[in-house]
């Protein structure tokens, strides 16, 4: 499969993550050697089976729908890098 | 004191040879008079690991007992830990104090153990070096211009050194057992859902499995008795008695069927490796054991496989460092986006931003069957390689890398760095226990043996692990760098 810069900045935008020039270009070799490894998956015919998503064969537990934890706004909020009056500061995103 | 494995600190603090405080100060003054060098920890708490001890030497004059109560450990820097930091060896991380303390943190408390500090790590468990850390490399004790391996390098070289009695560790595709190989100790990573996962900081959430990292297969033991066992806040930790983990480590290994791998001893293994590793193979028909050889035919996919599957999932799960709610902003933001693109590109490193654009790459559109899925079916494959050899064998072993511990900066290609792992990787694909114990030496450095058992056979696994280290003296041996009398 083809992978070429064009490829790696298109991905970079999609994962939120901002290349320089000469970084898409070192990228483009990384992630193309791996590619590479990743392909030698392609040798074995696996048309009839069954993908296995998680070792454990079980069912999604579920519990009662409660509230079992206490309000920590405060606290948790102290770990923000910019927040005020309970709510979180991110730059403008309407005019 | 300090060579001393936790089942004899143990015995030492139960009597009444050493207090807890002791014991936590001989270990707090190894760090201040070590670490430098090992590079090992990136956070000490010298004040609440003494408060910690002086609580656990109150309450064992109160008739309290528990054999991990005093005992000074440390946590892998990936583990919450309340009011202490959690960085995950990345800037993202760098000024993050958790609010709450995970399961594996809560559970060793609740036992008494004492909290010492977190372990340098590469940056979100990706590497098998501990070169990717934003806090600098670890250094192996057995050779301090050689790597300790990775992810978990700094727990394995706090234990090797000494300068911690235990630690906890996580395991994704080998990061306890190949940094414990490189080491010189020995590193558990149990079945997928036997430890609880939260509060254990996300990379490939249906790989990941905290373990132990320590000196003998019954240390092991006596961690497992405390971390495993069901958690309702991990909905994949699994509901199933916990055993004692040491009623069984005695056990004859008589009539035990061992299967070794073709796949694992074939090009690429180091000659000398092999034959410390078939050297020590002997020591098991001496305990009873026969041998036979097997086959894993879809082994060498493994690699392949998970660098879709744990990528693809490491993209998701570090979706969430965005900037907002915690972690690493950048500065003077131009917008949202460019808040978005410019916290994540200076808040991780290299290798977490390849893994993230590998993954976001397997699972965009037009590429999920080719990649992803093919990778499950892969998956799968593997673990009916296991299913078909554990009908034959009670047991599989091999060696735990292919060669000793390289040296710092020997593998700046980071496929090389993924082949580090060849032998380790299908065991999380699988979900299955497997432990890496000393097993030789070779030109002076550690190697390791590979033991992986069937599902949730822990204690199997262990008691296998322990034979051996009755028998034989490796897990002794100490790098002479870091050894002191005490």
């Amino acid at each position: 499969m083809a992978f070429d810069k064009s490829e790696v900045e298109k991905i970079a935008h999609l994962a939120r993550l901002q290349l320089s020039d000469s970084e898409a270009d070192e990228v483009t070799v990384r992630i193309g050697d791996i590619l590479r490894l990743i392909d030698q998956m392609q040798s074995v015919n696996t048309d009839a089976v069954e993908p296995l998503a998680h070792p454990l064969d079980v069912v999604q537990r579920l519990r009662e729908d409660e509230i079992t934890e206490k309000d920590q706004r405060e606290e948790l909020q102290t770990l923000a890098p910019n927040c005020r009056d309970g709510l979180y500061l991110v730059p403008k995103v309407l005019e | 004191m300090i060579e001393k494995t936790v089942a004899e600190l143990s015995v030492a603090l139960a009597s009444g040879d050493i207090s807890s405080v002791e014991l936590t100060q001989a270990y707090l003054n190894r760090i201040a008079e070590l670490n430098t060098e090992l590079n090992a920890f990136i956070t000490v708490c010298d004040e609440s690991a003494l408060d910690q001890a002086r609580a656990a030497d109150a309450a064992r004059a109160n008739g309290e007992a528990g054999a991990l109560l005093g005992i000074p450990m440390a946590h892998k820097d990936i583990f919450c830990t309340q009011g202490i930091s959690t960085t995950c060896g990345s800037r993202m991380l760098q000024n993050f104090v958790s609010p709450y303390d995970a399961t594996v943190v809560k559970r060793f408390k609740a036992a008494g153990a004492v909290t010492l500090g977190k372990t340098n790590m590469d940056e979100f468990a990706m590497g098998s070096s501990n070169e990717n850390s934003f806090f600098g490399p670890v250094r192996n004790p057995w050779d301090t211009n050689r790597v300790p391996g990775g992810s978990s390098g700094g727990s394995a070289a706090a234990v090797a050194a000494g300068l911690c009695a235990m630690a906890t560790g996580t395991d994704t595709g080998g990061s306890i057992r190949q940094p414990a190989a490189f080491c010189g100790i020995t590193g558990f990573k149990p079945s997928y859902g036997r430890v609880s996962r939260w509060g254990m900081i996300a990379f490939a959430s249906s790989l990941d499995q905290a373990g132990t990292l320590c000196q003998s297969a019954e240390d092991a033991a006596l961690m497992m008795n405390v971390m495993a066992g069901l958690d309702s806040k991990d909905s994949t930790s699994i509901d199933r008695d916990v055993e004692d983990y040491t009623a069984t480590l005695d056990d004859s290994l008589d009539g035990l069927k061992i299967g070794i791998p073709r796949q694992h001893f074939a090009q690429g293994l180091n000659a000398e490796v092999e034959q410390a590793i078939r050297d020590a193979l002997r020591e098991y028909e001496k305990l009873g054991a026969t041998i036979k050889e097997i086959d894993l035919p879809n082994n060498h996919l493994s690699v392949s496989a998970y660098y879709v599957v744990a990528p693809a999932e490491a993209s998701a799960n570090l979706s969430r460092y965005d900037g907002v709610r915690y972690g690493y902003r950048c500065e003077n933001p131009l917008d949202l986006e460019d808040m978005y693109k410019r916290s994540r590109s200076e808040g991780f490193g290299d290798e977490v931003k390849r893994r993230i654009m590998v993954g976001t790459y397997a699972l965009s559109a037009g590429y999920y069957d080719a990649y992803y899925r093919k990778a499950q079916k892969i998956r799968r494959l593997i673990k009916n390689d296991f299913n078909a050899a554990f009908e034959e064998v009670d047991i599989i072993v091999g060696p735990t890398s292919p060669h000793t511990a390289f040296k710092l900066g020997a593998k700046s290609d980071p496929v090389a760095m993924y082949l580090e792992d060849i032998y380790t990787i299908a065991a999380n694909l699988a979900g299955l226990p497997a432990i890496s114990i000393p097993g030789g030496m070779v030109n002076g450095l550690p190697i390791g043996l590979h033991l992986v058992g069937n599902d949730f056979a822990e204690a199997k696994v262990l008691n296998i692990a322990h034979q051996f280290q009755q028998q034989t003296g490796w897990h002794r041996r100490k790098p002479s760098a870091f050894t002191q009398e005490g």
